[in-house]
C-alpha cells in the first residue's frame, strides 16, 4: 500500500514538475481552446480564399495568354496578309521597247492592285515609270512618264480615285538590273509600285 | 636634214577620222579640206619660266584644228640655220638667219622668215617674258614681219585662274592670225554618275559642281558663261535649279518642283528660261520668265504626244524640239512663242529611227542632234537653210552633242573606245580626240566664251 501512495505521490509530484516546468504555456493552452480553433478555421478560410484567388489567377493568365496567343496569331495572319497584300501591290509591270501601253500579260497584276486599293480605302501609291538605256536619256524621262500615266489610267479607269495615286519617272537613270542584253533591258522597262500612305495594317481584298 | 626631224602633227590625226562604215548609202559628212589651214610654228625658247604655258598654248592652237602646228624640238638639237635644204628657204634673208633660229626671235628683231616659210609656216608665235608680262608676238611668216604683240599679266601657275588666262593668250594669238575667236578658253559641263562637273576643254582641271546629293541632269550654259541650269531628281519630282559658276550658289527656279521638269534651256539673253515638264498629259514645253520670275507659258499641247528638249536659236527667235507627234521623236522648230510649230529635220516616215537631243549651234546655220541608225546613235548635223542632214560619225553609239562656240567643234558621248565617254570631233577635218578618259560621263554641254570674271571675289 505505501509504495502504491508513494507511487501516486510521485505521480502527483511529477504530474506538477512537469507542470511547474512547462512555464505558461500549457496554461493557454487549457485555457482558450475556443480561441484556438476559430484562428483554425480563419486560417482555413484564408487557405481556400488564397486557393481560390490562385486557381482564379491562373486561370486568368491562361485566358490572357489564350487571348494574347489569339492577338498575336491575327496580328501575324494579319500580319502575312499585309504582306502578301503589299507583295501583290509592289509587283512591277513590264513594257515593251519604247513602249508605253499596258501589256496582257500585266492586266491581271493591275486588277489585283485596283482590289486591294479598294478593300484599303487609306492606301494611296505612287508608280514610278523606268525606261532601258537603249533609249536617249532625256526623251527616257518622258517615255517613264508615259509608262507611269499607263499605270495610273488603268487603276482610274477601273474606279481608283486618281487622288490616291502619285506618278514619277525616272528615265533610265535607275536600272533594275546591271547588264547590256535584252534579259536586262527588259526587267529594266518597268512600272514600280510603292505605298505613300496608310500602308500599315493592308487588308486582304 | 632639219626638216626631217620635225614633226608636223595634224597628218597623224588624219588617222582618227570618223570614216568607217559607209555602206547604207549615207554620206558621211566630213568635208576635209586638205591644204588650206596655215601652218604655225611655236618657236622653241629655253627657259625663262614659261614652258608650261608655250606647251598650253600650242596644245590649244593644235585643238583649234585651225592650223597645221609645226613642232620643233626645243633646245639646240636642230641648227636650222646653218644649212637650210629648201630652196625656198635660201632667199633673201640669210644673213639674219642665225640668230633668229638658234634662240627664236628678240623681240623687234626679225626671223628667218624663208626659212620658215620652207617649212611650210604662214606664222610663227614666239611667247617670251618681261618682268611680270608675258608676250606672245605673232609673225606673219609671208609679209616677212610682225602681224600683232600680245601683252598678258598671267597668275601664277597653280593660281585657279592661270590655266583659263593662258588660254585667253593662246585665243588671243589665233584671233590674231586668222580674225576669228577661239574656243580654248571654254568649259565643258557633263554628268555623271548623277552629278555635274566641268572640265576644261583641253581636259584638264575636272571638277564637281552639283552642291548636293540628289542625282542631277541635263547642265546647259547660259549665253553669259556664268551661269548654269540643270535638273535634279528630288522627292518624285524634277526641279530646275540655277547655278551661279563663280559662287556655287544656287536658286530653284519658280513653279518647279510641282512636277517633272527637266532639259532647261537659256534663251540668249538669258531672261528666259525653256524646259520640259512631264504630267498627267505627258510632256510638254514651257517657257518662264527668270529674271522676273514670273510667267510661266505653255508652248505645246501634246495631249497623245510628248515635246521635250527645247534649244533656241542664237537669235533668240526660233525653238527647235524634240515631238513624238509623228510615232517616234523626230526634230521640230517652231517660234518662241509656240507659233508656227513645223518638222525640222526631215525624215523617212518607217525608215528613219528616233532622232533626239537637239543642240542648236551658236552661228545659227545648224542644229546637231543624235539618230538612231540601225539599233545605235549617231551624231547628226541639220543645215538650217536647206534643211538637209548628214551623219557625222559612225564608229560606235554616238550621241548627246555639243557646240563648242566657233559653231564647228561639237562634243558628244561615244562608247567607241570600249565605254562611253566624252569626244571632241572637228567637224572641217573631221579629227576626233578624247575629252577626258573616264566612263560613264555624258549629257555634256559646251560654255561659250567664258570671259574673265568681273570682280575677283564674289
Amino acid at each position: 500500500m505505501k509504495s502504491v501512495s508513494l507511487l501516486l505521490a510521485l505521480g502527483l509530484g511529477a504530474a506538477v514538475i512537469a507542470a511547474a516546468s512547462c512555464g505558461g504555456k500549457p496554461a493557454p493552452q487549457t485555457t482558450t481552446p475556443a480561441v484556438d480553433t476559430a484562428a483554425e478555421n480563419q486560417r482555413m478560410r484564408d487557405s481556400i480564399a488564397a486557393a481560390q484567388a490562385e486557381r482564379d489567377r491562373q486561370a486568368r493568365e491562361e485566358a490572357d495568354r489564350i487571348a494574347s496567343q489569339r492577338r498575336a496569331d491575327s496580328a501575324a495572319a494579319a500580319a502575312r496578309a499585309g504582306d502578301e497584300v503589299r507583295t501583290t501591290l509592289a509587283a512591277m509591270i513590264h513594257f515593251d521597247l519604247d513602249k508605253s501601253n499596258i501589256r496582257g500579260d500585266d492586266m491581271g497584276a493591275l486588277d489585283q492592285k485596283v482590289a486591294i486599293m479598294q478593300a484599303n480605302p487609306d492606301l494611296r501609291i505612287r508608280i514610278g515609270g523606268h525606261c532601258d538605256e537603249r533609249g536617249s536619256d532625256e526623251y527616257n524621262l518622258a517615255l517613264g512618264n508615259r509608262r507611269a500615266q499607263s499605270a495610273k489610267q488603268y487603276l482610274v479607269s477601273h474606279g481608283i480615285d486618281a487622288g490616291r495615286i502619285e506618278t514619277q519617272s525616272w528615265g533610265e537613270e535607275k536600272p533594275l538590273v546591271d547588264g547590256h542584253d535584252e534579259s536586262a533591258w527588259s526587267q529594266n522597262r518597268r512600272d514600280e509600285f510603292e505605298v505613300t500612305s496608310g500602308g500599315d495594317n493592308l487588308r486582304r481584298p | 636634214m632639219a626638216v626631217a626631224v620635225l614633226s608636223i602633227v595634224p597628218s597623224f590625226h588624219l588617222s582618227a577620222q570618223d570614216t568607217s562604215a559607209i555602206d547604207r548609202g549615207v554620206r558621211i559628212g566630213i568635208v576635209y579640206r586638205p591644204g588650206v589651214r596655215p601652218g604655225l610654228v611655236m618657236l622653241p625658247r629655253k627657259g625663262m619660266g614659261l614652258d608650261s604655258v608655250r606647251a598650253m598654248v600650242a596644245r590649244d592652237l593644235d585643238y583649234s584644228d585651225r592650223f597645221e602646228v609645226i613642232t620643233l624640238p626645243g633646245g639646240d638639237s636642230i641648227r636650222l640655220a646653218t644649212s637650210p635644204t629648201s630652196p625656198r628657204a635660201t632667199g633673201t634673208r640669210r644673213s639674219g638667219s642665225t640668230t633668229a633660229a638658234t634662240g627664236g626671235a628678240q623681240a623687234g628683231s626679225t626671223l628667218n622668215y624663208p626659212l620658215y616659210q620652207a617649212l611650210g609656216a604662214d606664222f610663227a608665235l614666239d611667247i617670251t617674258a618681261a618682268g611680270d608680262t608675258t608676250i606672245a608676238t605673232l609673225h606673219d611668216i609671208a609679209a616677212a614681219g610682225i602681224r600683232r604683240t600680245v601683252r598678258a599679266n598671267l597668275p601664277r601657275p597653280g593660281d585657279p585662274d592661270f590655266r583659263m588666262a593662258v588660254h585667253r593668250l593662246a585665243d588671243q594669238a589665233l584671233q590674231a592670225a586668222i580674225g576669228t575667236p577661239g574656243i580654248a578658253a571654254t568649259r565643258v559641263l557633263f554628268v555623271r554618275e548623277g552629278k555635274v562637273y566641268q572640265i576644261d576643254e583641253d581636259g584638264a582641271d575636272q571638277k564637281l559642281v552639283s552642291s548636293t546629293d540628289r542625282q542631277a541632269m541635263s547642265p546647259a550654259w547660259g549665253a553669259d558663261g556664268r551661269h548654269f541650269a540643270y535638273m535634279e531628281f528630288q522627292a518624285g519630282k524634277g526641279w530646275l535649279y540655277l547655278q551661279e559658276m563663280a559662287t556655287g550658289r544656287r536658286t530653284a527656279v519658280s513653279t518647279t518642283g510641282t512636277a517633272l521638269d527637266f532639259t532647261p534651256a537659256f534663251s540668249p539673253d538669258g531672261q528666259t528660261l525653256a524646259f520640259s515638264r512631264a504630267t498627267e498629259e505627258g510632256t510638254d514645253l514651257y517657257t518662264i520668265n527668270i529674271k522676273a520670275n514670273c510667267c510661266l507659258r505653255r508652248l505645246t499641247v501634246g495631249r497623245f504626244s510628248d515635246n521635250l528638249s527645247p534649244t533656241f536659236s542664237p537669235d533668240g527667235q526660233r525653238i527647235a524640239f524634240v515631238s513624238t507627234r509623228p510615232g517616234l521623236p523626230q526634230i521640230y522648230v517652231m517660234a518662241a512663242d509656240g507659233t508656227d510649230q513645223q518638222l525640222f529635220a526631215p525624215f523617212d516616215y518607217g525608215v528613219t529611227g528616233a532622232s533626239n537631243a537637239p543642240e542648236w549651234s551658236p552661228d545659227g546655220q545648224s542644229v546637231a542632234f543624235h539618230r538612231d541608225v540601225a539599233g545605235t546613235l549617231q551624231v547628226f548635223v541639220l543645215d538650217v537653210r536647206t534643211r538637209t542632214v548628214r551623219q557625222l560619225t559612225s564608229v560606235g553609239r554616238n550621241e548627246d552633242p555639243t557646240w563648242a562656240p566657233d559653231s564647228r567643234h561639237l562634243a558628244f558621248v561615244s562608247d567607241r573606245s570600249g565605254y562611253r565617254q566624252l569626244w571632241i570631233i572637228d567637224l572641217d577635218t573631221g579629227r576626233i580626240r578624247p575629252l577626258l578618259q573616264q566612263s560613264g560621263a555624258r549629257l555634256p554641254a559646251w560654255s561659250p566664251r567664258l570671259s574673265e570674271a568681273p570682280s575677283t571675289t564674289p
